[in-house]
């Protein structure tokens, strides 16, 4: 019985949702003063305004709003049967975020070291490929934005859009084929007497990190140029002018200005390095734990799908942690991230 | 040697590093696709060969798959498509907090990870369709269809919004006072000028979903398409048919990606011509894109 409500409560909370945002559209059309104003119906149309209301409800509710509040539900239930749902054995659990800390279900002796490790990997691993990424794509950036001509501003970005069409998983491939021991680059190695022996660049992760830096180099390039474009050449040239080396330029003047831009990138390259699935089983080491395989694994090696939505969530979380985080330290505001 | 020199030649240096770290990977796969030994590798080159690609096809697996993401992306683009200008018409309609929620709402699946996307769509669906006793509907292609459209009708639904900034309301109006009806305001003048984002987010559709592996492969279940059925072929090993089949791909995506560019160039001149056509644009301030 109370799974049949807590289910009930979930389909019918965004319907509740809806009807305030209604109650705040009157209001709204009331307080601004505008009672002449036509509202949505009278506005579009009956036809056409169905067609927008089912299209975004479906969209909305169906597809966004909806699965994400069903996978919490989830993750707070054991794993059943299908003819155990339902039944008493039906109920509200921590289990699946307890075995991702300790390793079983019931005890709390023992860590979850590996699920942890691989866990923290990921995020400092991803916060590395970040801060990376960063470094790769500023000079280019402020080159693109600032010194370019626009012939050569409009090949440079053609040269940089081109590749990023290219499959992820073939990207990924692409950079197991160049590392790998009788690849390219360790040929190449050994023909100029650097090394006598392969190195083993899959097996120890430096694959993994350059496959993810290419991966995601287009979703740093992007927010920086934007945001470098938007700077007065001039305010460059004052600072010239007045004296100031050119690290004082980009430290003082042209990084301050491209705050939001900076702040829109590395979250953008965290979120994506995170949950990156193709490059880690690709290009990981034997020994190398990425969290989202580990995801993927619980799911259809372990069938155990509320054990995967927990680690689905615990993912989510420390994702929209990092945001926060980012946004208290460049003091920026989720509209300018999402500009 | 002044510090300008210096530091040119730096600059110098840089660019051709970025730039071969950019192409070097992607090259060296496609000159593996042509080189005949069985292990992919582009140096050192032995003898042209074709071999590869008619390894490819034989390949049912892989003719399957390309099958499935075929239709796949032609539901995608069918779902996403409509679904990203209602949101962007309804965008234009809403204001104060509503906005910013909604907005938040919308944009949310450009920034959540694939993976918890797929994940969530298979959950909610599974349910959904048994509860509602339309259990046939649990299949990988339409649960495909339906994880990806969460995040490709966001970004049509970016497209369609740069687009309809440069809308200009008198034109709605205008059409009004003539006597013509909502229903054909909306066909006559609104779809018009849309339709090159239509066009450019449709392309769009099909290629994000068509190389989409993240989110698929979750919602795909039993089922598979190219991607898929590419991922586990690469983590068993590597073979110089996989670097075929990649340069297969490369030059199918670069066509498209081709195609979208001369669209959106072609929008962006046609665009820069009506701003000079009409001077007094009265914008309503609106988020713009931050992908594609």
């Amino acid at each position: 019985m109370i799974e049949i409500t807590a289910k009930g409560l979930i389909l019918a909370a965004p319907f509740v949702v809806i009807l305030g945002f209604w109650a705040l559209a009157l209001r709204e059309r009331r307080l601004s003063g505008h009672p002449g104003e036509r509202g949505f119906f009278a506005r579009n149309g009956i036809v056409i305004s169905t067609y927008l209301l089912v299209a975004v409800g479906f969209w909305a509710l169906l597809l966004i709003v909806l699965p994400q509040i069903y996978m919490i539900d989830f993750s707070f239930h054991p794993k059943l049967l299908p003819r155990e749902v339902g039944g008493p054995k039906d109920v509200y659990t921590l289990e699946n975020y307890r075995y991702f800390l300790y390793g079983s279900t019931t005890s709390t002796e023992n860590w979850n070291t590996t699920h942890i490790k691989a866990f923290w990997t990921t995020i400092v691993a991803s916060i590395a490929v970040t801060f990376l990424n960063f470094c790769l794509c500023y000079p280019l950036a402020f080159y693109m934005a600032q010194s370019a001509r626009p012939a050569q501003l409009r090949l440079v970005l053609l040269m940089l859009i081109t590749p990023f069409w290219v499959n992820e998983i073939l990207r990924a491939f692409a950079f197991r084929v160049l590392l790998s021991s009788g690849g390219v680059v360790n040929t190449s190695l050994m023909a100029l007497g650097l090394t006598s022996e392969p190195i083993d660049f899959l097996g120890n992760d430096v694959g993994l990190y350059a496959g993810l830096s290419y991966a995601y180099l287009l979703m740093m390039m992007f927010p920086l140029y934007n945001a470098i474009e938007s700077l007065d050449h001039n305010q460059i040239e004052a600072a010239r002018d007045l004296g100031a080396p050119w690290w004082h330029i980009h430290a003082f003047v042209v990084m301050p200005h491209a705050k939001p831009g900076i702040a829109s990138g590395c979250t953008m390259v965290f979120m994506l390095s995170a949950g990156a699935l193709a490059a880690p089983m690709v290009l990981g080491g034997p020994r190398s734990l990425w969290f989202t395989p580990i995801v993927f694994d619980r799911f259809y090696q372990a069938f155990n799908w509320p054990q995967g939505s927990a680690y689905a969530i615990i993912l989510l979380l420390s994702c929209i942690a990092f945001v926060l985080a980012v946004m208290r330290i460049f003091k920026v505001s989720l509209g300018e991230i999402t500009r | 040697m002044n510090s300008t020199t210096v530091r040119k030649a730096m600059f110098g240096f840089y660019t051709v590093i970025f730039f071969t770290y950019l192409f070097g990977p992607l090259l060296v796969m496609g000159i593996s696709a042509f080189n005949t030994p069985s292990y992919p590798t582009a140096w050192p080159f032995e003898a042209f060969t074709l071999k590869w690609f008619a390894d490819l096809a034989t390949d049912a697996d892989m003719m399957y798959g390309l099958k499935t993401s075929i239709i796949i992306g032609l539901g995608v683009v069918a779902l996403s498509v409509p679904v990203g200008l209602a949101a962007a018409i309804v965008m234009t309609q809403v204001y104060h907090r509503a906005r910013s929620i909604y907005y938040l709402i919308v944009v949310s699946p450009v920034l959540t990870p694939g993976v918890i996307l797929g994940i969530s769509t298979v959950i909610f669906w599974k349910d959904l369709t048994t509860v509602s006793g339309a259990s046939w509907l649990f299949n990988g292609v339409f649960l495909a269809i339906l994880g990806q459209s969460t995040f490709v009708s966001a970004y049509c639904m970016l497209v369609f919004t740069s687009r309809l900034q440069r809308f200009d309301r008198a034109q709605e109006e205008a059409a009004l006072d003539l006597g013509a009806t909502y229903p054909q305001v909306f066909r006559h003048v609104l779809l018009p000028f849309l339709a090159p984002a239509i066009a450019s987010s449709a392309v769009l559709a099909f290629l994000s979903s068509f190389e989409n592996y993240n989110t698929t492969t979750f919602a795909i279940l039993a089922d598979k398409t190219l991607v898929t059925v590419l991922a586990g072929r690469v983590r068993q090993g590597t073979t110089p048919s996989l670097s075929a089949l990649a340069v297969i791909i490369v030059a199918i995506t670069l066509a498209g990606a081709i195609a979208y560019e001369l669209l959106r160039r072609r929008e962006e001149r046609r665009a820069a011509a009506e701003k000079l056509a009409a001077e007094q644009t009265r914008d309503t301030p609106m988020p713009t894109s931050l992908a594609a």
